[in-house]
C-alpha cells in the first residue's frame, strides 16, 4: 500500500509542470458536509491522452469529476485546466474556459424539451454568433462523427440508451473542446454498444487530438481505452500508470478491484446476532 | 431508567430548541436564496446582452404562452363561476336590509381589488408554480442543470429569467381578464335576478370602480407572480431523492406559494388601504 502510493507520486511528479499538461490537480481536498471525501489528490492529465479514473463506488471518483468540472468547490488545493485555476478565475473567464471543455454526462443530461439537433446546437447558439444554417451544419457534422445522423428531429425521450450517450458526446464535442470529460460512458449499455462507445472515445482522441478524462468502474472498457489509469480508493490515489503497470501491480486493493473480489469480512456468528438484537435492548 | 429520565428532560428541551433553530435557519436561508435568485434574474435580464448571454426572447415567449394563453380556459371558467357566486351571496346578504340593488358596489370592489388577483394567483400557483418546480427538479435529477453549468450557460439566465419575465407580464394580464369575466358573470346573474339591464349594471360598475382600485389588484398580482416563480424555483432547485423528491417538492411549492399569496394579499391590502 505504502509502496504503491510512493510509486504513484514518483510517477506524476507534482512539482514539474509539463507545458502539454491540460489538467493539473494539486493537493485537492473536498468535503461533503463535514465528511472529507478526497484527501489531497495530485494528478496531471496530458495533452492527447485518455486518462481513466477508476475506482469502486464510494471511492470519490464522482466527487473528483464534479470538482474538475467546477460543480463542487474544493476545501483546499487547486484544479488548473489549460493553465487557468478553475475555481478562482472570474465568472466571465470561467465561461470562456468552459467553452474549451466538453462533458458527456452519465445519463446524457439532454434537455428533454429540445430535439436532438437543438440539444447539440445549444452550445453554439449560446456562445457563437453563427447563423442558424451554419450551426445546423456543424451540429450535423458532429452527429456524423458519433454515428447518429438521421435522428436530428427526434426528442431525447425517443432515443435508446446508446443513442442518448452518442447524442451527449456530440453535444460535448460540438465546440471542439480541448478536454473532454466522460462520466461512466459505458454504464447501463449492452456489451456491443458499450464497445462502440469505447471506439468512439478512441477515435475522438486520434482524430481530434482531444485529451479525454473518463470516469468509470468498468474494467474491460478502462483497459481498452486508457493511455493511463488513475486508481482511486477511499479518496486517495493508489496508483497512476499505464494499463500494463496497473495490471502488474502487487497492490492488494487494486488486485481485488481487478479480480472483482470483495474485501471479505470475517464474521463471527455470535457478534452478528448481538448486532442484530442490540436495538431491542 | 431514572438516570436516563433525568438526562432526557433537558435533552429533549435542547433537541426541541435545536430543531426550532434549524427550522428558522433553513427558512431564513430559503428567503435569502429567493432574494439572491431574484437579484440574479434581474442582473441577467439587464446585463445579459452586454455579456453576450442574453435572456432568450423565444424561450420567454414560449413561457408566456404557457403561463398566460394556456391558462385562459380554466381562468375564464373559474372567474365566471366565482362572479356568479359573489352575486348570489351578495344579493342574499343585502336582502336583510332590502338593499339588493347595492350588490353592484360589493361585487365591483371585491372582484377588482380581491377576487380577481387572488383567484388568478391561486390558479397560476397550481398550474405554473408546480410545473416550474417539477421541471427544475427533474432537470436537476437528470443533471441537466449541471450540463448547463459546464456548458458555460448560467441556469438562472436560461431557466429562471424567462419564467420570471413571463410571469410578471402574463399574470397581471390574466388578472385583468379574470376581473372582466368575473364582473360579467356577476352582472349576468344580477341582471337576470334583479331585473336590472346589463348596460345599467356596466355603467354602475364603471362609475364606482376607480382606476386605483383596478391597479391595486394588478400590482398585487404582479407581486404574486414574483412570489410564485421564486417559490417554484427554490423548491425545484432543492429537489433530492429522485421522482419521489420531485413530487414532494412540487406539493410543497404549491402549498407554500398559495400561503405566501394569501398572507401577502392581506398585508398589501392592510398597508395600502389604511394609508390610502
Amino acid at each position: 500500500m505504502n509502496q504503491s502510493a510512493h510509486q504513484a507520486h514518483a510517477y506524476i511528479r507534482p512539482q514539474f509542470v509539463d507545458p502539454r499538461t491540460v489538467v493539473e490537480v494539486k493537493k485537492l481536498v473536498t468535503h461533503y458536509g463535514a465528511r472529507e471525501i478526497l484527501h489531497g489528490i495530485d494528478l496531471e492529465i496530458r495533452e492527447g491522452e485518455v486518462m481513466v479514473i477508476m475506482g469502486g463506488s464510494g471511492s470519490g471518483k464522482s466527487t473528483l469529476l464534479n470538482t474538475l468540472l467546477g460543480l463542487l468547490h474544493p476545501t483546499s488545493g487547486s484544479v488548473r485546466i489549460l493553465g487557468q485555476d478553475l475555481h478562482s478565475i472570474s465568472d466571465v473567464q470561467r465561461t470562456k474556459l468552459r467553452q474549451k471543455m466538453g462533458v458527456a454526462f452519465q445519463g446524457g443530461a439532454l434537455f428533454s424539451s429540445l430535439s436532438v439537433l437543438e440539444n447539440i446546437m445549444l452550445p453554439l447558439r449560446e456562445h457563437t454568433r453563427l447563423d442558424v444554417s451554419t450551426m445546423r451544419i456543424m451540429a450535423r457534422l458532429k452527429m456524423q462523427v458519433v454515428n447518429l445522423d438521421g435522428f436530428e428531429n427526434l426528442m431525447p425521450a425517443e432515443l435508446s440508451g446508446g443513442m442518448i450517450k452518442r447524442a451527449a458526446f456530440a453535444r460535448a464535442i460540438v465546440m471542439d473542446p480541448r478536454v473532454l470529460f466522460c462520466d461512466e460512458p459505458s454504464a447501463g449499455l449492452d456489451p456491443v454498444v458499450a464497445s462502440a462507445i469505447d471506439d468512439l472515445i478512441l477515435s475522438l482522441r486520434d482524430a481530434m487530438g482531444m485529451s479525454i478524462v473518463v470516469v468509470t468502474h468498468e474494467l474491460e472498457s478502462a483497459f481498452r481505452i486508457a493511455d493511463r489509469i488513475c486508481v482511486l480508493d477511499k479518496g486517495n490515489i493508489l496508483l497512476v500508470g499505464t494499463v500494463d503497470e496497473v495490471r502488474a501491480t502487487d497492490n492488494e486493493r487494486i488486485q481485488n478491484l481487478l479480480n472483482r473480489r470483495t474485501e471479505e469480512k470475517i464474521l463471527d456468528p455470535d457478534q452478528y446476532l448481538r448486532n442484530l438484537t442490540a436495538a431491542n435492548d | 431508567m431514572a438516570e436516563a429520565g433525568e438526562r432526557t428532560m433537558p435533552m429533549r428541551v435542547a433537541e426541541r430548541l435545536d430543531g426550532l433553530g434549524r427550522g428558522v435557519l433553513a427558512g431564513v436561508a430559503e428567503i435569502g436564496l429567493g432574494a439572491a435568485l431574484f437579484a440574479q434574474s434581474i442582473f441577467w435580464i439587464v446585463m445579459g446582452n452586454r455579456r453576450a448571454q442574453p435572456v432568450r426572447i423565444a424561450a420567454t415567449f414560449a413561457r408566456c404562452m404557457e403561463v398566460g394563453i394556456d391558462a385562459l380556459p380554466i381562468v375564464t371558467m373559474m372567474s365566471v363561476t366565482i362572479g356568479m357566486m359573489l352575486a348570489i351571496q351578495g344579493i342574499y346578504t343585502l336582502k336583510v336590509f332590502g338593499a339588493e340593488e347595492q350588490v353592484t358596489i360589493g361585487v365591483g370592489f371585491s372582484v377588482v381589488r380581491e377576487f380577481g388577483p387572488l383567484i388568478t394567483g391561486i390558479l397560476v400557483a397550481g398550474r405554473t408554480g408546480s410545473s416550474l418546480a417539477a421541471r427544475i427538479g427533474t432537470m436537476r435529477i437528470s443533471q441537466e442543470v449541471d450540463a448547463l453549468q459546464v456548458m458555460g450557460i448560467n441556469p438562472v439566465r436560461f431557466i429562471v429569467a424567462p419564467a420570471l419575465i413571463a410571469m410578471v407580464v402574463m399574470v397581471p394580464v390574466l388578472t385583468f381578464w379574470a376581473d372582466l369575466v368575473m364582473l360579467a358573470g356577476a352582472g349576468w346573474y344580477i341582471s337576470v335576478s334583479l331585473g336590472m339591464s346589463f348596460a345599467a349594471y356596466t355603467d354602475r360598475i364603471i362609475e364606482i370602480v376607480s382606476v386605483e382600485d383596478l391597479f391595486h389588484g394588478l400590482y398585487k398580482s404582479m407581486l404574486f407572480s414574483v412570489l410564485i416563480t421564486l417559490v417554484g424555483v427554490i423548491n425545484g432547485a432543492n429537489v433530492t431523492g429522485g421522482a419521489e423528491g420531485v413530487g414532494r417538492m412540487t406539493t410543497r411549492s404549491v402549498v407554500l406559494s398559495i400561503s405566501a399569496i394569501i398572507i401577502t394579499d392581506m398585508v398589501f391590502a392592510f398597508i395600502t388601504t389604511r394609508s390610502g
